[in-house]
This record gives C-alpha cells, sequence and structure tokens, in this order.
C-alpha cells in the first residue's frame, strides 16, 4: 500500500519557485531518502504534505486521502522533525512534549521516558535555555512520542554531534523495524545512503530522478585526487575517468566504476599524497546531469 | 470546535499581561478618588477648563462633559480606560496567530492533528477569557471607587452599566480587527507597534473628530461608537454607530477565518 502518493504536485510562493510538477510515491514501511541540495524544494514537499502550505495545482494522499481535505485526521499518525526547530521559549522541557502529547488521545507517558533517556534529555530544563543541538532532541522526541506511522525527517541531523546522531539512526531503524514508514529529507548523501532504500532526488523544485539506492551507488562517481611529481593529465588515462585536470602537480579527476584500476595506477606512482571521497551532491547533479 | 488543551496553553501565556493591563486600568479607575476635589470646586474647575482653547477641551470630549457629576468625571477616566483597553484587545488580537508564526512555533502546533478552525476558534475563545478578566476588573474597581469616593452626590446606575456593557462590544472589535490585519498582511514582525498604532490611531481619529466638527470620521473609530460622554449624557448608545462597530467586527472575525484557514505558513528563511 502507498503511504504517500504526490502526483504533478506544484507549489509557487508568489512568483518564486517552490517546487513544480512533483511526482512520486512511498510504500509501506519503506525508508524514502529526499535528497537536493539547500533550497531546492525538500522542505516545501514536507510542508505542503503536512498542509502547513496549499499546493498551487496537483495533489498529494497520505494514507491514501488527501492532504487538504482531510489534514487532521491525517496528521494523527504522522511525526515531523522540522529542520529548524522552535518552539515556546518560555517552557520546561516536559512541559512541551506533554502539550505535544496531549493532542493525541493516547497515554505518551513511557515512550516520552524512553525516548528521552535514549536522547540523554534534560526534561527540567528551560527551552530558552538548551543549545541547538538540545533543541533537535526535544524535537526528536516530541515527533516521536505519540508512535506515529509515518515519520518526516527534515535534514534532521544538523545540530547533533556524531554519537547522538548514531543513536538517532539506531532510533529510527528500530521504528522502521515496527513498520514504520519514514520520509527522509537531507543534503548530505553518506547519511542517506546508510539509511534509505530508495531515494528521490530534487533539484530546482523538480525530481530528476528516483531509484533505488543501490543502483546510485554502483554508478556513484569518486572524486580522486593526486599529487606527485610528474603528474600530467596522460597519467589517469583510464576508463571511467572523466574531467581529468592537472594543476602544479597535482591531478583530480571523477572516476566511476571499479576502483582497483585507480589504486593499480597509483601503485606504480611514487605520491605525496592523495584522497578518494565522495563527490558533494553538487558535484554529482554536475555530472550526473549535464 | 475548540480544543481545550490549546485553550489552556493559551490563556496560561497570556496570564501575565492579563493582570498587568488589569492592574492598570484598575490604577486608572482609582482616579476617580479625586471626584471629590473636582465636585467640590465645580465652579473653579468650569473657569478653568473655559480658558483651555476649544479644540482642545473637544479633544477629550470635555466640552460635553460635567466634571462636578459623578457620572461626568467617570466618563473622563473612563475615556483612558478605553484607550487602555484598545491597546490590550488589539495587541491580543495582533499576536493572535502571528507570534506562532514569528516565533515559527506555528509549525509545531499546525503539524497537530487539528483544524486551522479548531486552532483558531481555541486561540480566540482564550483571548476572549483573558479580555473578559480586565473587563470584570474594570466593573469591580468602577463600583468600588464610585461608591467609595462619590461623597453624598446621586448617579444614575442604568447609564453606568451602559458605559460598562460597552467594554465587550468595544474589546471585540480591537480583538477581531487587530486579528484581520495580521492574517491580510504577509508576516507581522512585532506586535506592539500595530497594536498601538490601531489604538492610538483610533483615539487620535475620534480626538480629530471633535476639534473639526466632522461628522464622518465618527464612523470609523470605536471611540466614537461608544462615546462616554455621550452615552452619559444622552443615557442611551447612539443604536446605528454602536451596529456599525459590530457589524464590522463581525465581518472582520469572519474573513479572518476565511483567510487563517487558506493561510500558508512562512517557513524559517
Amino acid at each position: 500500500m502507498s503511504v504517500i502518493e504526490v502526483a504533478n504536485l506544484t507549489k509557487y510562493y508568489g512568483k518564486a519557485r517552490g517546487i513544480v510538477d512533483v511526482s512520486f510515491s512511498e510504500e509501506e514501511g519503506e525508508i524514502f531518502g529526499f535528497i537536493g541540495p539547500n533550497g531546492a524544494g525538500k522542505s516545501t514537499t514536507i510542508r505542503l504534505l503536512l498542509s502547513l502550505i496549499h499546493p498551487t495545482s496537483g495533489s498529494a494522499r497520505v494514507f491514501g486521502k488527501d492532504v487538504v481535505a482531510h489534514g487532521p485526521e491525517i496528521r494523527r499518525d504522522i511525526g515531523y522533525l522540522p529542520s529548524e526547530v522552535y518552539y515556546y521559549e518560555g517552557m520546561k522541557v516536559i512541559d512541551l512534549l506533554k502539550y505535544s502529547a496531549s493532542f493525541y488521545h493516547r497515554d505518551c507517558t513511557r515512550r516520552i521516558r524512553e525516548l528521552s533517556e535514549t536522547m540523554e534529555l534534560e526534561m527540567h530544563r528551560r527551552i530558552s535555555d538548551l543549545s541547538y543541538g538540545n533543541k533537535k532532541k526535544v524535537g526528536i522526541v516530541q515527533g516521536l512520542l505519540h508512535s506515529p506511522r509515518l515519520l518526516f525527517l527534515d535534514e534532521p541531523t544538523s545540530g547533533l554531534d556524531p554519537l547522538m546522531q548514531r543513536r538517532f539512526f539506531d532510533l529510527i531503524r528500530e521504528e522502521n523495524a515496527r513498520g514504520v514508514t519514514i520520509f527522509f529529507s537531507s543534503h548530505i548523501l553518506g547519511e542517506v545512503q546508510r539509511l534509505c532504500s530508495r531515494v528521490g532526488i530534487i533539484r530546482e523544485g523538480s525530481i530528476v530522478e528516483i531509484s533505488d539506492i543501490r543502483t546510485l551507488q554502483q554508478n556513484n562517481y569518486k572524486k580522486v585526487r593526486v599529487t606527485a611529481d610528474g603528474l600530467n593529465v596522460a597519467s589517469f588515462d583510464l576508463p571511467g575517468a572523466t574531467n581529468v585536470q592537472a594543476e602544479n602537480g597535482t591531478v583530480h579527476f571523477f572516476f566511476k566504476g571499479d576502483i582497483n584500476t585507480v589504486l593499480q595506477r597509483l601503485n606504480g606512482i611514487r605520491v605525496e599524497d592523495v584522497t578518494i571521497e565522495e563527490p558533494t551532491l553538487e558535484e554529482i547533479f554536475m555530472h550526473y546531469y549535464e | 470546535m475548540m480544543s481545550a488543551n490549546i485553550y489552556a496553553h493559551e490563556f496560561r501565556t497570556r496570564l501575565r499581561s492579563v493582570i498587568i493591563w488589569s492592574l492598570a486600568v484598575m490604577a486608572i479607575v482609582f482616579y476617580f478618588s479625586f471626584f471629590s476635589v473636582f465636585a467640590d470646586q465645580a465652579a473653579l474647575m468650569n473657569q478653568m477648563l473655559e480658558r483651555f482653547p476649544p479644540q482642545l477641551r473637544a479633544a477629550f470630549g470635555l466640552d460635553a462633559m460635567d466634571l462636578s457629576t459623578v457620572l461626568g468625571f467617570y466618563s473622563f477616566i473612563f475615556l483612558f480606560v478605553q484607550l487602555c483597553l484598545a491597546i490590550q484587545a488589539g495587541n491580543y488580537g495582533f499576536g493572535l496567530v502571528s507570534i506562532e508564526e514569528s516565533e515559527l512555533t506555528a509549525d509545531f502546533l499546525l503539524s497537530k492533528p487539528v483544524s486551522r478552525t479548531q486552532v483558531l476558534t481555541s486561540k480566540l475563545l482564550a483571548a476572549l477569557t483573558s479580555l473578559t478578566i480586565t473587563n470584570l476588573i474594570v466593573w469591580v474597581s468602577s463600583f468600588v471607587a464610585i461608591s467609595l469616593f462619590r461623597g453624598d452626590r446621586e448617579y444614575d446606575t442604568r447609564t453606568l452599566l451602559l458605559l460598562l456593557l460597552s467594554i465587550v462590544i468595544f474589546q471585540l472589535f480591537f480583538l477581531s480587527v487587530g486579528l484581520v490585519i495580521s492574517v491580510l498582511v504577509k508576516r507581522v514582525r512585532s506586535v506592539t507597534p500595530y497594536s498601538l498604532g490601531l489604538g492610538f490611531g483610533a483615539y487620535v481619529l475620534s480626538a480629530f473628530s471633535g476639534i473639526l466638527g466632522d461628522v464622518k470620521l465618527e464612523l470609523i473609530t470605536p471611540f466614537k461608537h461608544l462615546d462616554p460622554a455621550r452615552i452619559v449624557r444622552d443615557g442611551a448608545y447612539d443604536t446605528p454607530l454602536v451596529l456599525i462597530n459590530v457589524t464590522v467586527s463581525v465581518i472582520a472575525l469572519a474573513a479572518s477565518y476565511w483567510l487563517y484557514v487558506r493561510r500558508d505558513i512562512p517557513a524559517v528563511s
């Protein structure tokens, strides 16, 4: 069963582009990664699905119901962690969580305790005294406390230290194992690859690709940079190497294919420095869609 | 139609402000303690007033007031109570939904399983409760102040009731007009300038209307719709003006619902 069905969804803010003609669907129990640079329309899509904003044209259904007509009903089973977390500054953490729980007709006390222990959240501090990372933790607990069936995570890891990021990912995997559907928006390719089974890539308001994470990884480019004496463009005349450029004894290029061929070539060179890294999303966009 | 939890949250958020405003209007009402001084020296008072420029007297409605009577003096004070109530109600109206948007908590609230109509109704009822508390404080302190300081002078209780009953109409006007303006504009960055502008603006219009003797201005300002000096003088409301006032409030409320349900909640930018 499709939990999210988006059909030709378009949103303009006056004349400014939000998203244009976006269509995709997400199946129950899936972790769907939604990646794209800042300003591509990721938050716009999520805010449309939550009816925080209204579509210019097109439609969206969640749990099989139209988001504009059945918003309150749909939101009963949705958890939302916004990219920027803002809460009532004068409230204590525990009071905010209780207020949040009061919107759902079930007892959330135990879940609040479990979640805040996992995320090491101090319950009796004032929201205004919290650091950004701690506010983000409040956001996580707030988004999960009512055991939603669908989770919207909008850039969830920003502001979390690596340890907390790992706990958070474990938490998301646990939720997913219980059957929760997850919509994961991010501009960090690595974390999407770690977690998601399928991804949609959005750029300048339009979906450019929806694919299985495996396919994407197989097609993935590596960014290689080698510094050594006497290198030139011809040194890396390999199948799969593109955009080879040399400057001041450093050669850099993108490589797609079996990375061992690069390593073998490097074997014959006395290198000063070498890096092989994931290209940034921008670079992927440039080389995928030129 | 309304959510008890939003109502309670809203009411609690505004509690401090309600206490402060209530103390402020109470302090103003207790200026009535100077009544005996004014009343005893009514002749002197009237002489002094005559030396004031007529425009100034008109601006404060003093031309229609007799400060030597209980309600004449009370209605002079009541004008300043009205000014306070206007700013307070305007404040609550402008801030009702815009504060959540400028402090970016609207995403939290509106991603909960509640409809916009429910949110607005709960918020409106909470604001009305807050305003009613201040209203009741005016009632109580007025009765106490008058009975303590009126000396042996009589007054018409019915007219006093008319004045006090006008408060709720007056508050509703500024609450709903503030609200509709806040949902008409894209973003209210700070509530206070708006509510001060609306409150003082309406007051100044009414004062100018007194100075210029221009009838048309009476049509748009609640300070004329519910002019205390005139209510005391006539012992009655000016029904057509009160009807205009109530109509504006009702239209503003209906428009607010219509706009808020369709509103795009601005995101962090």
